[in-house]
Order: structure tokens, then sequence, then C-alpha cells
């Protein structure tokens, strides 16, 4: 990634050579998940990237993973990764400090429809960790906030010690211009707010269904019940947008580690129309 | 003030029920009032009412070995508690608790299940509704059950 242009590096070579970029900042999150900021090592091309887009980060000594880019797109000065710590790899880079060095390849992937919702209503559903790719959106949304309908958040996490990003939702609730609504699978005595399933804030959300762009991410479960709510208030199957996971590697559609049916996630994806995979996760072997 | 068939009429759950209906329905109503902390129903007890939410919150609760009393939902403005009523042994599965000042249109039970027996195209009507709640309700638990959010990398 010497030189930077939009969207995925230029050849073959390139894509899989890691430049250095050194940590910023590490910030946890929650128990299990935490954010890392990193800049060019030694300075370097300004990173260009649109929400949805993710980067192979390589924890040296311990491997390489994809991870999607959490940060706003319009200050990509510095890149943004947000995660949880639960396996080798992301267990080795949760005990990381600033100063640190990691490789980085991209970025990879197509991005939220933010262009195409252009003048509709966005409806941003997100499940625990899956905020975090869906974070950009809400960036992008509010730093042309004019172009846009009606804005809505729901976001579900496990308990309230689970909830990523906690003071920015905070922010986002407070403002006019944007409807966040939190829920939790099981509340704790001191949680005041709402107890139930994140599909469980569809019907009532402030959105026109005819005229909304939906893009959601999560586990592939609460998806597949997400969508289905969604299309049961009225939003076309064609106007929802989903981001997969699938085990990344090359990132670019050589390797074929994260095929699913006809699709690489990496190349095709991850930010998929939900009718173009619609088939493939209602099927449990693929 | 608001008449009960206008109360009923309001509530998303009734909207678009046929008029004769709202009428043996209504008769059935009665508006309440909870505080906050109160409850208004509790799990094993007879199930005597349904109601429609109209301000306010509620939380569904239930008592566990190991954690004591949890909240498995919350429920606000616009949404229908309790189907317990509808199926013998009328007794409730959760209990239901105002976590704020809440007003709500209780309905009784014995008293609709009665006009549901008279006039079977009511009946049907109700159950249909309430059919939808109830699935709504196991697909929630369905999901929540699963954990979904647990092993997420």
């Amino acid at each position: 990634m010497s030189t930077v242009a939009e969207g995925a590096p230029a050849t073959a070579a390139d894509v899989m050579r890691p430049d250095l970029y050194r940590i910023q900042r590490v910030r946890r999150e929650t128990h299990d998940t935490f954010t890392v900021e990193l800049r060019p090592d030694r300075g370097g091309a300004r990173i260009a990237y649109r929400p949805g887009q993710f980067n192979m980060i390589y924890v040296f000594g311990a491997g390489e993973i994809p991870i999607s880019i959490s940060g706003d797109a319009g200050a990509a000065a510095r890149l943004v990764h947000t995660t949880r710590a639960v396996g080798t790899v992301t267990n080795v880079m949760s005990r990381l400090k600033a100063g640190d060095l990691v490789g980085v390849r991209g970025p990879f992937g197509t991005p939220w429809p933010t262009e195409l919702a252009r003048g509709h209503d966005v409806v941003v559903v997100a499940g625990g960790i899956g905020l975090a790719p869906l974070r950009p959106v809400l960036y992008w949304v509010l730093a042309h906030r004019a172009d846009y309908g009606r804005v809505v958040l729901l976001y579900g996490a496990r308990t309230p010690q689970d909830i990523l990003f906690r003071r920015e939702l905070e922010q986002w609730r407070a403002r006019f211009d944007l409807d966040v609504h939190v829920t939790v699978d099981r509340g704790s005595q001191a949680w005041r707010g709402s107890v139930g399933v994140v599909t469980s804030l569809i019907p009532k959300a402030p959105f026109d269904p005819r005229d909304a762009v939906a893009m959601m991410c999560g586990p592939e479960v609460m998806m597949r019940y997400t969508a289905l709510e969604l299309q049961r208030r009225g939003v076309p199957v064609g106007q929802i947008y989903v981001s997969m996971e699938r085990n990344m590697k090359c990132a670019v559609g050589f390797c074929g580690h994260c095929q699913f049916g006809q699709y690489f996630v990496c190349r095709d994806g991850p930010v998929f129309p939900y009718d173009r995979v619609e088939d493939l996760i209602n099927r449990w072997e693929i | 003030m608001k008449g009960l068939e206008e109360l009923l009429v309001d509530h998303a759950f009734f909207r678009d029920l046929e008029p004769p209906h709202l009428t043996l329905l209504a008769g059935c109503a009665s508006q309440v009032r909870v505080d906050e902390g109160e409850f208004l129903f509790r799990e094993g007890e007879v199930a005597r009412a349904f109601y429609l939410v109209r301000h306010g919150s509620v939380a569904i609760q239930s008592i566990t070995p190991h954690e004591g009393m949890v909240t498995i939902q919350t429920l606000g403005e616009g949404d229908i508690l309790g189907w317990s009523w509808l199926l013998p042994p009328y007794r409730w599965h959760f209990s239901a608790r105002a976590i704020q000042p809440t007003v709500v249109v209780g309905l009784d039970a014995a008293c609709v299940r009665g006009k549901c027996e008279q006039d079977p195209g009511f009946g049907y009507d109700i159950m249909r509704r309430f059919s939808q709640v109830m699935a709504s309700r196991l697909e929630a638990m369905h999901l929540q059950l699963m954990n979904v959010y647990e092993h997420r990398g």
C-alpha cells in the first residue's frame, strides 16, 4: 500500500505485501473487545477507504487476520480497527501497546451502499461486535447529514457490559437528527434500558420502510431474523444489505478460503445485497 | 377523556379491528395505572387479564436459581402484554413489573374468552392476533437462547 487509491491495491505483488503501521493507541472497549489506532510507520501515504471495507492485519509472530475498519473514512490519516480477542492472533494483538508495529494490507472488499442510500431513510441494525464495521456508516451519514432522510441505529448486545462504543452511543442518542435504540438480551439490576433481542426494535423504529435502505451486521442467525423482521415491516429485500464474515486469507479472491457458495467474501463482499446471499445464509452446510 | 373503544382502536394491536368486535372487546376493558416497581402479575398466578401498554414500560421477569429475578424482555407503548390467559391452565409463565409509571388497558380474560366462545368470528380474530404475539415471543426467545453474540470474533 505504498501508493494508495480508493479500493484495493493495484498489483498481485502489492496486495500480498504488508506495509508497516505503528500503533498510536489501544483502547479497551469491553472485557473482550479492543480498538487500535494505527498510522503508517515513518510517514507514508494517506489511506483512502470506504465504510464497510476491511484490512488484513499482520501481528508479527502470531499471524494475519482480516479486521473491518471501524473508524471515520473522512479522517483517514489514521486507521481504526475494533475486534474481539477470541483467537491466537487477536489475543496476541490485544496485548500490543502504543508504539508497537503491525503489518497492514488493504483496504479490501465492497463498501456499504452509502451512495445508493442518499435521499432515503437509513436503518442500521447491529448485533454485538457487528457495530464495529457499521460505525463508519454512521460517521459518514452524520458528516453528510442533509443528504439522507431519517437515520436510525438499532443495536443489540448480550448484556449491558457488552455494549460497544458506549460513550459514542450516548452522544449519538443526544442528537436530534439520529434515533438510537439499544437493547440487551439479558439485563442487570442496574440496567434501566430495553431488554429483548434487536429484532424487537424494528416494528416501532421511526422510518419509512418503503423508502429505507437497511444495513446490518452481526451473527448470521441474528441477521437472518433481522432480515425477516425488516421485510415484515415492509422493507423490500433489495434494499437490505449485509456484511458477511468468513475466514479470509489472501483477501483478493486467490486462495478460496472464504468461498461462500459462488462468492468469495473477500472479493465479492464482505458487504452483499441481502437477496444475493439469502439462500446461502439459510443453508446450514455452507 | 377518551372512551375505551377509542383507547383500544388507538393501540397498534387492535387498530384494524372491526367495529362490532371493538364494541365486544370494550365491554371487557378497563384502564389501569401502575406505579413504578408494582407488579401487574406474578409468575404462577391465575392469568385473569391481558394488557395493552399505552404509556410507560413493563419488565417481563422470571426467577432463576442462580441469579434471582431476571428481566427477559421489556415492553413499552404499543406493546401487548400477556397471552397465558388464552390457554389452560391460565397461569402466568412470567411476572410483569412496571419499571416506570405505566398506563395500560386491561382486558378481563374470562369476559374475552366468553365472547370468543359466543362469536367464533371474533374468537378467530383474537386467536389470529395472539398467535402472532406468541410466534414473535417464541422467535425472540429462540434468539436469546442461542446466545448469538457470545462467540463472534
